[in-house]
């Protein structure tokens, strides 16, 4: 697992890169990645298109993230799910949280 | 004496056996330079007892000696220390690599060749001394960990029994349900809970929180209680999932949540309301083998503020003998020796195999089992099936609720009166229940007292205040006709008033008792002869105090026809057959 970011050039853009199995292990790393970010930052881009796996406690820290970025008026979008990611994101309707492309 | 001890460390107790006395004297004379002491033997047999006699820390061993040679000895030596790192040092003149290997191939840590040289000798001792103390603080640290580990288990197998008897109440021993935990799954997040209704019926329940361990396990406590008490108090489905959703959002941090699926099974009318949120795909096992799913819906509990929760059911009728399926991902994530998960592909070839409905859970235990043997992962795996069967199938595990012979009122009498706009929004009768379970003894019969209230608060409301005529039920679509403007005239009404009366008074033996419920409400009333011509002349209207007429001993119209006194007589009855009985025969239409 190996978690990356990349800022938009105006910088309101935070896109987060996630490679591999995005599970609790991945929990400090998912959190310094949104928390080191100054406070410009008011859109953030999960991009789960190197994602192969997600677990339960990989959804709670999806919900710790949409929190910290403003609760009902975060901007949280999720990008590029393979199949199996997108199954766990459907099966909990985190679309209705998320707004999630495929 | 002047020594040269190493650097400060601590001298060891150095076993030397060594059957050439010079050989002998000179490696005492180095040793006892370097600061150590040292016990000596002349050959292996004296060099074993002198280890049980003397349990030095290190051991040089000559190879050849007279009675036991040194293999032997080490090999002798390395079994009586046992989990002790005791290093054993060959001296040998020997150099043909068989016999070396052999050296070490009974338990000997290194060579030392002759003539000894002071230098090496020290070097070689101090490294044995710091592999001896990295062997002991691993040994350290190994048995606190294992002292951890067990009291962790010990508080888990604690923390369980205190769920246990919250949940234990539980119907999951019923004839038609059927389930897979782990004992210890709780600490999984994997909750299962099943409860007879008392109006009739089961509401039973599936979850999987986030995470492993006693935070997975912490919110399960709450939610049993709820489920449980809820259920038993005759709430709605609905309710109790707005509860446990709200109680959820409460009390866990952002982040923990919890995946789950309920169904309310009612046995009467053969059909089961479903609600997923987060959990895998359920399914409906069909007699002609196809198998409907019940898919996810909804959030998990606890995250949605109540606002935005939705209880919104599913609504699947049910044929006797027909099964509901529901897992938690455990099944599906399971995993075998590649790495490779079960899948949802598996889970529907097991369904897709010909073969009744029944025989399903089985097949699908197995081959969960089988393809994931040796791996270790089933504690993770909740399966819950439950058949649609007779509702007699239930009484048998009713008896879970028995004989409180506490010490709760047996004589009392209270109104409770509902007005205005809160009778739209407000059901008073699982409250109204809660009130008359206290009474010890009672509690067997609250299938009928919920029937009884119920029937007779919906009475006084649709007739009495809304004064909705009951003849519109007596077709089919006026039937629908009858609830779509008893939902229009709730939202309008402003004035109107139920009053409930519950009067109880024990038997002298204490044996039973009687209760008398009154409800009276703000309309005109009916004279009895309308009512008993309503009753007679169809099925579907009137139904509501026909079964109060047969569930209750007595049953009168008073005031103007707007008040209905129902006497409900109790007893508990010998313990052999079924619990306690009521005193009326046949108790369904």
């Amino acid at each position: 697992m190996s978690i990356t970011t990349e800022r938009s050039d105006d910088g309101s853009t935070l896109t987060i890169h996630i490679q591999g199995r995005f599970d609790f292990s991945s929990h400090q790393a998912f959190r310094h990645s949104y928390e080191g970010a100054d406070s410009s930052v008011t859109r953030y881009v999960i991009d789960m298109s190197q994602t192969t796996y997600l677990d339960s406690s990989a959804l709670g820290m999806l919900l710790l993230l949409r929190d910290y970025a403003g609760g009902e008026k975060a901007d949280v979008r999720i990008e590029n799910c393979n199949a199996d990611v997108r199954r766990i994101l459907t099966i909990s309707n985190f679309e209705q949280l998320f707004q999630i492309d495929d | 004496m002047t020594t040269d001890a190493a650097f400060g460390d601590s001298p060891l107790r150095i076993l030397i056996a060594e059957d050439n006395q010079s050989d002998r004297m000179i490696l005492h004379a180095i040793l006892t330079r370097q600061g150590h002491e040292v016990v000596m033997a002349t050959d292996g047999m004296e060099a074993v007892e002198a280890f049980h006699r003397e349990s030095p820390q290190m051991v040089l061993l000559d190879a050849m000696m007279p009675r036991m040679d040194g293999l032997e000895a080490a090999r002798q030596i390395k079994a009586a220390a046992g989990e002790q790192l005791v290093p054993i040092i060959f001296l040998t003149s020997l150099s043909d690599p068989e016999s070396l290997a052999s050296c070490l191939e009974v338990g000997g840590d290194d060579f030392l060749s002759k003539p000894y040289n002071r230098v090496i000798l020290r070097a070689k001792i101090n490294a044995f001394r710091r592999m001896r103390e990295l062997h002991q603080s691993l040994q350290k640290e190994r048995d606190l960990t294992n002292q951890r580990n067990e009291q962790m288990l010990h508080e888990q197998e604690m923390a369980r029994r205190v769920f246990d008897n919250i949940a234990h109440r539980g119907c999951l021993g019923a004839e038609n349900i059927r389930y897979d935990a782990s004992p210890m799954s709780i600490f999984n997040g994997d909750v299962l809970f099943a409860s007879p209704k008392p109006s009739g019926g089961v509401h039973l329940f599936v979850g999987d929180f986030t995470g492993h361990g006693l935070p997975a396990a912490i919110g399960a406590v709450p939610l049993a209680e709820i489920f449980y008490g809820m259920t038993s108090k005759g709430f709605a489905i609905s309710d109790i999932l707005r509860e446990m959703n709200r109680k959820m959002q409460a009390i866990l941090p952002t982040g923990v949540f919890c995946c789950a699926a309920m169904v309310d099974l009612n046995l009467k009318s053969g059909h089961a309301e479903v609600w997923n949120g987060g959990l895998p795909n359920g399914y409906l096992l069909r007699h002609d083998g196809s198998t409907d799913e019940l898919r996810s819906r909804h959030l998990p509990l606890g995250i949605l503020p109540a606002d935005r929760f939705s209880a919104a059911c599913e609504r699947h009728a049910m044929e006797m003998g027909e099964h509901l399926l529901l897992c938690s991902d455990g099944v599906m994530e399971c995993v075998n020796h590649e790495g490779e998960m079960f899948g949802e592909d598996r889970i529907l070839e097991v369904l897709g195999a010909r073969g009744a409905p029944s025989d399903v859970f089985e097949r699908l235990r197995e081959a969960v089992r089988s393809f994931s043997e040796g791996v270790g992962s089933e504690d993770d795996i909740t399966i819950l099936d439950v058949a649609m069967a007779d509702e007699s199938l239930l009484e048998a595990v009713e008896p879970d609720v028995l004989p409180d012979t506490g010490t709760g009122p047996l004589d009392w009498e209270m109104s409770y009166e509902l007005r205005n706009e809160t009778l739209a929004r407000f059901n008073p009768v699982p409250l109204l229940l809660h009130i008359c379970m206290d009474v010890p003894g009672l509690r067997l019969f609250s299938g009928e007292l919920y029937t009884i209230i119920t029937e007779l608060f919906n009475n006084a409301l649709e007739h009495g205040v809304l004064r909705l005529p009951s003849s519109l039920k007596d077709s089919p679509t006026g039937f629908s006709r009858y609830y779509s403007e008893r939902e229009r005239l709730l939202g309008q009404i402003r004035h109107g008033a139920v009053s409930i009366r519950l009067e109880h008074s024990s038997d002298p033996q204490r044996r039973g008792g009687r209760l008398l419920i009154t409800v009276e409400d703000s309309g005109d009333g009916f004279s009895e002869q309308a009512l008993s011509r309503s009753i007679a002349h169809n099925a579907l209207s009137g139904r509501g105090l026909a079964l109060v007429r047969q569930l209750c001993d007595n049953v009168r119209l008073c005031g103007r026809g707007n008040c209905v006194e129902a006497e409900f007589v109790w007893h508990t009855g010998p313990v052999d057959s079924r619990a306690g009985v009521s005193q009326r025969g046949d108790r369904h239409e």
